[in-house]
């Protein structure tokens, strides 16, 4: 009998992926098992020693550029560096739920597990080098966080988002796989790039072609597609419906953790696939992105204005923010990679911080999400006030907050790119939007108290805010200690 | 080469003239005495008791669930059945892992109670 090869496979590129997605596997058997009702923190505080864990896995594998399966997944320092900022992500998630989810009344063990299966997915999607393997990523991202999104199940409103994502989800991920198939007609392949020599994939079909003689409309169409789903997953402008409703649905962790976690991952994969797989196309794809992102800042800016419920601004404010990452995305450069990374920890920090401080805003049963309820919160809890200041402050790029440093980052690397004019649609909307954060801010520190709003710190939550405006303070006065750190995040494998 | 298309073709005019003629010709040769009963839409069974929309259990969709999962393991250790002298050591691990975490699950639908029929 003749062996069937099996490709020599390197489990030290997917170590902390495997670390991630046994972990939650034997943490979902541990919670039903051993952890009683009422207790489920615990599973919190394993959740979290979890992502630690992985981090810590993934810290010697710095700088090793490998590949596996065939060179279906990748672990260059880009995706190692996004690896670390998804942990985090999912860390201080689970951190502001520990006490929201008792407080809320629906503590269920399965959140925890869900976190760590959507990370483990955000983490596939960077390491991916591989349109299938991509849609992997996308789909176990997408299906834990329709569960998540509808974890407050009683409530309606919860319900409702998780209905209107999963609709919309699954349209998308049609969209997707049509794409797939569309590319692979013309190229017969869905390895975005060579990773051995002799492998066949979309850089060395493109790189064999002369334009003028080939019709590449079904790749143009396959790929357009493909942008189209990343456009549903990430909110870009005219695939954004979904986003308000959804974001202000869901119970508050998950809007935090959906809000920066689905858009770095999907943008991650979309810059893997332009920048490797797609660059020789660029004059042709390059002025839509562009017209995207510009209309995506302008619109997601401006519909946050007319929001007086802060957490339905913060959803508008993420669509205009999904914006300024694209520019790092469709800049194929070094400066635009580090860019969208530094943008990415920014805003992730910041976002999940600001996400943290409605935690402690919000009753049970009832939400003071609404401008008014921000009232004189300076006099009631100065520290709350004091943070939710700097995240404000950050989201609309003022230094010295690691807001500033992302935004200057990404517009340099629009402007070196080329797309000067985009830089300036990028800056003259961050002056819009410094309009309606800063009237937070207002109304926070010159304003008395309207209602009779109790907020509630508890120590998790206290925590994770800390962590978030210790980070944004941090990368934004000495931005050099993550600079360096990124500046070493090329997309190494393949060029 | 097109003369072979011609056969098919041939096949498809007759296939599709054998059970169209006796109808068209039914048509014209019949005699028409229409009433309300003839006209009327043919229904069969019993007339309908209660409401169309019953509730039904939740339980239904949890065992159907836990069903395909099951039916697509089998689907999977078909071929790896067959194939199981030429994968080797990597893939009986690759299996193994695999009914594991399939096993892992049961284990936790289990505990849930979503095998409890209530």
């Amino acid at each position: 009998m003749e062996q069937i090869q099996i490709p020599p496979v390197d489990l030290a590129v997917v170590a902390p992926l495997i670390t991630v997605v046994g972990w939650a596997i034997v943490l979902l058997l541990v919670d039903v098992f051993f952890v009683p009702a009422g207790q489920k923190r615990i599973t919190g505080y394993l959740g979290i020693a979890g992502l630690v864990m992985a981090g810590a896995v993934a810290a010697p594998l710095w700088g090793s550029d490998s590949s596996t399966f065939g060179g279906m997944l990748v672990l260059d320092n880009f995706a190692l560096a996004l690896t670390w900022i998804f942990l985090l992500i999912g860390a201080i998630s689970m951190v502001i739920a520990l006490d929201y989810l008792p407080r809320q009344g629906i503590e269920q063990g399965e959140f925890y597990p869900l976190i760590m299966f959507a990370v483990s997915a955000m983490m596939l999607l960077g390491q991916s080098a591989n349109l299938i393997v991509m849609f992997l990523g996308i789909e176990l991202l997408s299906i834990t966080l329709y569960i998540l999104t509808g974890f407050a199940y009683p409530r309606l409103s919860s319900e409702e988002a998780a209905m209107k994502y999963l609709l919309l989800g699954a349209f998308a991920a049609g969209f997707f796989v049509y794409g797939i198939a569309l590319i692979y007609g013309q190229t017969g392949t869905v390895q975005l790039f060579s990773t051995a020599p002799g492998q066949e994939s979309l850089a060395e079909y493109l790189g064999r072609q002369t334009f003028a003689a080939v019709d590449l409309t079904l790749l143009l169409v396959g790929s357009g597609l493909v942008l189209v789903a990343f456009g549903f997953k990430v909110a870009l402008v005219p695939f954004h419906m979904w986003t308000p409703d959804v974001y202000e649905g869901a119970p508050t962790p998950v809007t935090a953790f959906m809000s920066v976690g689905t858009k770095g991952a999907a943008l991650a994969a979309l810059l893997r696939l332009l920048d490797m797989a797609l660059p020789s196309l660029q004059p042709i794809w390059l002025p839509v992105l562009a017209t995207l992102a510009a209309v995506t800042m302008l619109l997601g800016n401006l519909g946050a204005i007319a929001q007086s419920n802060v957490k339905r601004m913060l959803a508008y404010s993420s669509i205009g923010h999904a914006g300024y990452l694209l520019l790092g995305v469709m800049t194929v450069s070094e400066r635009g990679v580090q860019g969208f990374l530094f943008y990415l920890l920014a805003y992730s920090l910041t976002n999940l911080g600001a996400f943290a401080v409605l935690i402690a805003l919000e009753q049970r049963g009832e939400a003071a999400w609404s401008l008014d309820d921000f009232a004189g919160l300076w006099q009631r809890q100065p520290f709350l006030a004091l943070a939710m200041a700097v995240f404000m402050l950050s989201l609309a790029g003022v230094p010295p907050t690691a807001g500033f440093v992302g935004k200057f980052y990404v517009f340099m690397a629009a402007w070196e790119g080329g797309l000067g004019w985009l830089a300036l649609v990028g800056m003259l909307t961050s002056a819009i939007a410094a309009f309606f954060y800063l009237r937070v801010i207002a109304r926070m520190f010159m304003q008395e108290p309207v209602r009779d709003v109790q907020p509630q710190l508890f120590r998790g939550l206290t925590l994770g805010i800390s962590i978030a405006a210790a980070g944004t303070l941090i990368f934004g006065i000495l931005p050099t200690l993550l600079i360096n750190v990124v500046q070493q995040t090329a997309l190494a494998v393949g060029r | 080469m097109l003369t072979n298309y011609a056969f098919i073709g041939i096949l498809f005019v007759v296939a599709l003239s054998f059970p169209l003629l006796p109808l068209i010709m039914a048509f014209f040769l019949r005699p028409k005495r229409p009433t309300t009963i003839k006209q009327s839409t043919y229904e069969c069974g019993l007339e309908a008791i209660g409401d169309v929309h019953v509730q039904f259990k939740v339980q239904y969709y949890l065992y159907a669930i836990a069903f395909v999962i099951f039916d697509v393991e089998v689907i999977f250790l078909y071929p790896w059945a067959v194939a199981f002298d030429q994968v080797g050591l990597f893939g009986f691990t690759a299996a193994a892992v695999f009914i594991l975490m399939l096993f892992l699950g049961l284990l936790y639908e289990w505990k849930k109670g979503a095998l409890e029929w209530i």
